[in-house]
């Protein structure tokens, strides 16, 4: 990838592994995630698609400093996150990246009126602000809450709201980088897109730029501009999300591909399809094309071609 | 001539609970030929899973209304427990949601098969063992997955031994519920096939296939049913249903449906505003009025189920309202 220091970019990963070692006496290493790199610039909306075990969630943990990386840089707005230790420093960059997780529920304190997220927000990263009802006001107007929610308990709210309300939580920081980690996967088809729009929306009119983690291909086509695809913790393919859905070159992203139901047309259930034979299959792959690393088979597409 | 495996009329099943009746479930009348994978769709609340439990296991609070259930002839809603567990996996199975979970870690697969099967009285010997490997080697699983603990096994392989052992006894009907939901893309593929390939192996005799997700449901279903807030919104031939939607509330939920193709640049979809109303006894009228572009008065009134062509019904009164522009 190009190196060019425009003042659009806001991420960079750098190389980035994760291994999990467990056991005592055999250690057992699991990757995570091995060698990755991609960029993430202002008002742009990348998702990071795999499959279970694939290392997206590792990924944005490591972004939100969750998990320390094993090897690998993180830069954000060209300062290195991964050395970042002081209270003050972390508390910095969490005020310009955050994260929203699969389940809503988990999220909120059941204990408490889910106004508090708000209020926290004030105690921990903003204690000097003005009018701070009239921001947290404004903040769920945008994600379409009614004010009154703002008194209920998280029980009495449904999957939907709930994310709605974290987003705004994410809005009143007015972050540059918001993680969304399957972020809709709990919604229902028909509230779910309400929530897709309503951050493509925000995205593009603040310039917040999104990681949108998922599995979900067809989603991912939808909401992003650049799109990455994960297995077992390496990226294999990433560029444009259009030129990636229209060209897959990758063996196992011509997999998923294949396996994507579509409500228009159906699959060809006389063609086999067996999900065990793609190793083998990325293994030809390799060896057929004598390259190695990731190379640029078209402006902004580049494929794996070699472990 | 069409053979019906299940017939339901007027199946009613409410939650009784210390608020009132949460009415999942109210009035719902169709039938599934043998042969056939007849599909249910609908979000959340909407009363598919509740459908499966009234048919196989009713528990409290879940409580029989009103209506019955006709499986082979036989109303099984009247039938005690103990006179109906003797159909249960021989005449009609379910492939539970959750089922991946239900694996003990510390148990060998063929100790879970054992366990289950014996309630069942099946005989546990060299030749049902066969009969299993013979099922696996269809799935493609070697027969070395017997001596595997369940915590090897990828979710994927999970859910084709579930489904191997639901299917052992050949079942009538089986009911599939959100058996693709908790899997990879490329496992959900493999798992809705080796559905359709049971049936059409007549390893299953037919198959209800809940799930949320529409686009895999056209994949395999033969017709689809569509359920809203304990309601039959709509039921007919697939292709109908998918390409040519009935009811206001199909509709919605189709064009809501993301596909590869779709940019948000090029195209924006919208979801359905509002949420499912609350099902605590609730009263007469459509359920999806309150959220309904093409509601009117009338909509207070329970809409009659009317035939608009062989074999499509929709329940809506202004279902002749819908534009035929749906096909994008």
């Amino acid at each position: 990838m190009s190196k060019n220091n425009n003042d659009d970019l806001l991420l960079s990963v750098e190389g980035l592994t994760k291994l999990f070692y467990s056991g005592i006496i055999n250690k057992d290493v699991t990757v995570g995630a091995k060698d990755v790199s991609f960029e993430v610039r202002k008002g742009e909306i990348v998702s990071l698609i795999g499959e279970s075990g694939s290392g997206k969630t590792t990924i944005g943990r490591m972004i939100l400093k969750l998990l320390e990386p094993t090897d690998g840089k993180i830069y954000f707005k060209g300062q290195d996150i991964t050395t970042l230790n002081s209270k003050e420093k972390k508390k910095e960059y969490y005020r310009n990246v955050q994260g929203v997780f699969q389940d809503p529920y988990s999220t909120f304190n059941s204990l408490f009126r889910v106004k508090r997220i708000f209020n926290m927000v004030f105690k921990t990263f903003m204690p000097e602000a003005k009018n701070k009802e009239e921001k947290i006001l404004q903040a769920i107007d945008e994600v379409n809450i009614t004010p009154e929610l703002l008194d209920k308990y998280p029980h009495q709210l449904s999957g939907g709201q709930l994310q709605r309300l974290l987003i705004a939580r994410a809005l009143l920081l007015d972050v540059d980088i918001l993680i969304a980690d399957e972020l809709i996967s709990m919604l229902d088809a028909s509230t779910r897109m309400g929530i897709l729009n309503l951050l493509i929306d925000i995205c593009k009119e603040r310039g917040m730029a999104i990681i949108f983690i998922t599995h979900d291909l067809n989603l991912g086509y939808y909401i992003s501009d650049h799109t990455l695809i994960l297995r077992e913790g390496r990226l294999v393919e990433r560029g444009d999300t259009k030129k990636i859905y229209k060209n897959p070159v990758h063996p196992y992203t011509q997999m998923l591909f294949e396996s994507v139901p579509d409500r228009k047309e159906k699959w060809d259930r006389k063609e086999e399809f067996l999900p065990e034979q793609i190793s083998e299959k990325i293994k030809e792959f390799y060896k057929e094309n004598d390259k190695s690393d990731f190379q640029a088979v078209d402006e902004n597409h580049y494929v794996l071609f070699g472990e | 001539m069409v053979e019906n495996v299940l017939e339901l009329d007027d199946l009613t099943a409410y939650y009784k609970i210390l608020k009132g009746d949460v009415k999942a479930l109210d009035g719902v009348t169709f039938r599934v030929e043998r042969g056939e994978i007849l599909g249910v769709a609908g979000e959340s609340g909407c009363g598919k899973s509740t459908l499966a439990k009234t048919l196989i296991n009713r528990e409290d609070p879940l409580k029989h209304i009103s209506g019955e259930a006709i499986l082979n002839d036989e109303d099984i809603m009247a039938m005690k427990e103990k006179e109906f567990r003797k159909r249960r996996l021989k005449n009609i199975a379910i492939i539970p949601q959750y089922a991946l979970d239900a694996f003990s870690p510390t148990k060998k697969v063929k100790t879970h098969i054992k366990d289950i099967v014996r309630e069942h009285q099946v005989k546990v010997n060299s030749k049902f063992w066969d009969k299993v490997k013979e099922r696996f080697s269809l799935v493609n699983l070697d027969a070395s997955v017997l001596d595997r603990y369940a915590m090897e096994l990828s979710g994927g392989m999970k859910q084709r031994v579930i489904m191997i052992i639901s299917s052992i006894l050949d079942p009538d009907f089986m009911i599939a519920d959100e058996i693709t939901s908790a899997l990879d893309v490329t496992s959900q593929r493999f798992v809705a096939n080796m559905l359709a390939n049971l049936r059409d192996q007549d390893i299953i005799g037919s198959a209800m296939f809940i799930t949320h997700d529409l686009a895999i449901m056209y994949q395999i279903a033969d017709r689809i049913m569509v359920m809203y807030a304990g309601h039959i919104a709509e039921i007919g031939p697939a292709d109908m249903i998918m390409h040519n939607p009935s009811h206001p509330y199909t509709e919605a939920l189709i064009s809501s449906l993301p596909r590869v193709g779709i940019q948000h640049k090029d195209q924006r979809l919208e979801g359905i505003k509002g949420t499912p109303p609350d099902l605590i006894d609730i009263g007469p009228g459509c359920r999806f009025r309150f959220r309904c572009k093409y509601a009117t008065e009338r909509c207070t009134e329970t809409p009659e189920r009317e035939k608009i062509r062989d074999r499509h019904f929709v329940s809506c009164w202004n279902h002749e309202q819908l534009g035929s522009d749906s096909n994008e």
